[in-house]
């Protein structure tokens, strides 16, 4: 029985449904108590859980965060919050020196069941400290896994598939996102992490993206399905790990690739899936592989400037056709 | 002003591809003159031009596939005034432009071909040269591999299936009859041999050349079987244009016509014919070479067939095949001795002439081989 929510109550439902299922489970983070969450995902839940289970943090992402590892690895099953993925970078050390190593450096012995969700990605003219999507970089880091939800379902599913992993997961909301409705499907078996999602199928390009990029990418594969030219659009899900199979063996029907991201290209995601295709699909490419990203500077606070950074569907349309007369 | 048009070069012709202009915008031509190469299923023809001018403007680029009838050029007569400022490519170059061609060509030359990584694996996979599908400019896709691959395998040639259409069409309309006479070569080869003694090799008349010299002669005597069948009725023609069939090296058979060899004496007849076959094998004839043929003539006789039984090329009216000269018995008189004997055949259409015609070729032709001294 599916119902239509928001990707914001999605969220909230799946938290709340955790917090019930297995007493473990706590969020903490900035504002996430009686305000209601930066972004109101956690409307609500000070009230249904109490001041014990649903914890507003100092303004401190390093403190909080080591916090978070601390209970993880004492048993519990924390849900740490912080404000946007910018913010993320004072906990950077947590995450990357602590998190995502000790499970190694403890030869094994210590796993750290932690789930960090953040706000991504531009568009709400916040500026240059709040707007940019840097997802692609936690990709970077081994011990690490990276989810990016960009259908309601996912937002809900992800929560839990996040909470049932033993070691660090990060899940990255973008933050226009939440006031998206979809459909919600609570007893599907949900799509395990490090599985793409084919969410269009076309036979003349690919265009593999992630986020809120996917509904841009959509909204180009319908109006070049209209000029004779099929996009097959995937859903990555997750950036680490990355779906190879499912992205090679799109590759292998379309021979054209168009990688579309709201990060910067220079050193990012979109470009570690070039080198992967490139690796392990050269032979299968008929023409050079293209990106749709967002302009390499920082976000412009101005609507236009920063609406004229970001990926958009006619920019995506261009590139796709350019790539089907083959550059 | 008058526009110059894709010819029509055989009945079948629906289009050819205009490969290369031999004239620039400018140029004057003058009538016969050939100013352009287009490629058919015939292969590559080079085109005249019918009147004497200036070329005003092309109106194709090299490697356009046009129709039959497409406006290729408007030629200008050369009294008619000059309305046009002088083209760009009229113009002196400038240094730089001159000074960076060279360097430029060398560049291309040196190029490695693009081709998509895909394009390159099915290539390979199937065998193709990348270098046969002569993409100079833009980078080889996969879509052209695969064109390429439905047009190599199960298509026959351009040129099959012309002479397919053309033999069928000529079985299915024409009401075939055949004859046959022995001819005694003798007398003919030994005079060539001594006529060939004092002459150097390349001046030396082949064998062939006197039998299609013998022909035309008895063409002028029989005309019957020089024309076309058109409108259901007989069109004997004026001119006598026998099509010879050549093999090409590749694959398939023409049959450019000797124009006008009943004006050729023997020397003549075999310079022409030595010329059409060159320009044949390297593709260079002229569409007024291969659709005027006014009757064809065949020689089996280098494969040792002794018969040639022919099939009649629409529209014209007959065909005379020639087989091997060979070794045989001869009565002569009331002796039995060895002779060289060859197979005159001809085919002929009999709604255009009866039997009692073609035999009446096949007379003249078995006597005036019998004294070729008068086929010089």
């Amino acid at each position: 029985m599916s119902e239509i929510i928001t990707y914001r109550e999605a969220l909230r439902v799946a938290m709340s449904e955790a917090m019930q299922k297995d007493e473990r489970v706590f969020l903490m983070g900035e504002d996430v108590g009686r305000y209601g969450g930066s972004f109101a995902v956690s409307m609500g839940l000070l009230e249904q859980f109490g001041s014990e289970r649903i914890i507003d943090t100092p303004l401190s992402e390093s403190a909080f965060t080591g916090a978070g590892i601390g209970a993880a690895l004492n048993g519990m099953r924390p849900i740490v919050e912080i404000m946007t993925v910018n913010f993320s970078l004072l906990a950077l050390d947590q995450i990357m020196n602590n998190a995502a190593t000790i499970l190694h450096m403890s030869g094994g012995q210590f796993h750290v069941p932690l789930v960090i969700r953040m706000a991504t990605g531009g568009g709400k003219q916040l500026g240059a400290q709040h707007s940019h999507s840097l997802e692609g970089w936690y990709a970077h880091i081994p011990g690490l896994k990276v989810l990016t939800p960009a259908t309601v379902q996912d937002a809900y599913d992800m929560v839990g598939l996040a909470l049932a992993d033993p070691d660090p997961v990060l899940i990255f909301e973008n933050s226009l996102l939440y006031n998206a409705k979809g459909a919600l499907e609570r007893q599907a078996e949900p799509l395990k992490i490090g599985k793409a999602l084919v969410h269009r199928e076309g036979k003349d390009l690919s265009i593999f993206t992630y986020g809120i990029s996917l509904f841009k990418s959509l909204e180009a594969a319908e109006i070049l399905s209209k000029e004779g030219i099929g996009a097959e659009v995937i859903d990555l899900r997750s950036l680490r790990p990355l779906d190879d199979e499912t992205m090679i063996r799109s590759v292998r029907k379309t021979h054209r690739v168009l990688i579309v991201d709201e990060g910067w290209k220079s050193g990012s995601i979109s470009a570690e899936i070039m080198a992967r295709i490139n690796e392990q699909a050269f032979y299968e490419l008929d023409a050079p592989m293209m990106r749709v990203c967002s302009a390499e500077v920082p976000f412009p606070y101005a609507h236009h400037l920063e609406q004229a950074a970001l990926p958009q569907p006619e920019k995506i349309v261009a590139a796709a056709k350019k790539l089907m007369e083959g550059i | 002003m008058s526009t110059f048009v894709m010819p029509s070069l055989g009945a079948d012709m629906k289009s050819a591809v205009l490969m290369e202009w031999k004239v620039k915008e400018g140029d004057p031509v003058t009538k016969g003159m050939v100013i352009a190469e287009v490629e058919t299923s015939k292969g590559v023809i080079e085109i005249e031009v019918f009147e004497d001018g200036i070329i005003e403007k092309l109106l194709v680029e090299e490697e356009t596939d046009c129709t039959v009838g497409t406006p290729l050029a408007l030629i200008r007569s050369k009294d008619e005034a000059v309305n046009t400022k002088p083209t760009t490519q009229d113009l002196p170059k400038s240094p730089s432009e001159i000074l960076k061609e060279p360097e430029h060509e060398i560049m291309l030359a040196a190029e490695r071909i693009k081709a998509s990584p895909a394009a390159r694996k099915r290539a390979q996979e199937l065998g193709i040269e990348l270098a046969s599908l002569g993409a100079d400019k833009e980078a080889i896709h996969l879509a052209q591999i695969e064109s390429e691959i439905t047009a190599k395998i199960p298509q026959p040639s351009g040129m099959r299936q012309a002479i397919a259409k053309a033999m069928s069409r000529s079985n299915a309309e024409i009401p075939h009859y055949y004859l046959s006479a022995s001819v005694n070569m003798t007398p003919a080869l030994h005079w060539l041999e001594e006529y060939n003694k004092n002459r150097s090799i390349q001046d030396r008349i082949l064998p062939t050349a006197l039998l299609i010299r013998a022909v035309v002669y008895v063409l002028k005597e029989v005309p019957e079987l020089n024309g076309f069948w058109k409108d259901d009725g007989l069109q004997m023609s004026m001119q006598i244009n026998p099509g010879i069939a050549i093999a090409l090296r590749k694959e398939g058979l023409i049959t450019p016509a000797i124009l006008e060899a009943g004006q050729m004496d023997l020397d003549a007849t075999m310079q022409a014919l030595g010329d059409l076959i060159t320009r044949t094998r390297s593709g260079k004839l002229r569409n007024t070479e291969i659709t005027q043929q006014t009757i064809t003539i065949t020689n089996l006789g280098d494969l040792g067939v002794e018969n040639v039984y022919g099939v009649i090329y629409p529209p014209q009216v007959a065909l005379v095949g020639f087989g091997r000269i060979m070794d045989a018995p001869w009565a002569q008189g009331d002796t039995l001795c060895v002779r060289k004997v060859m197979q005159a055949t001809l085919a002929g259409d009999h709604r255009a002439t009866d039997g009692r015609t073609g035999g009446k070729f096949l007379d003249r032709l078995n006597q005036i081989l019998q004294t070729p001294e008068e086929l010089l």
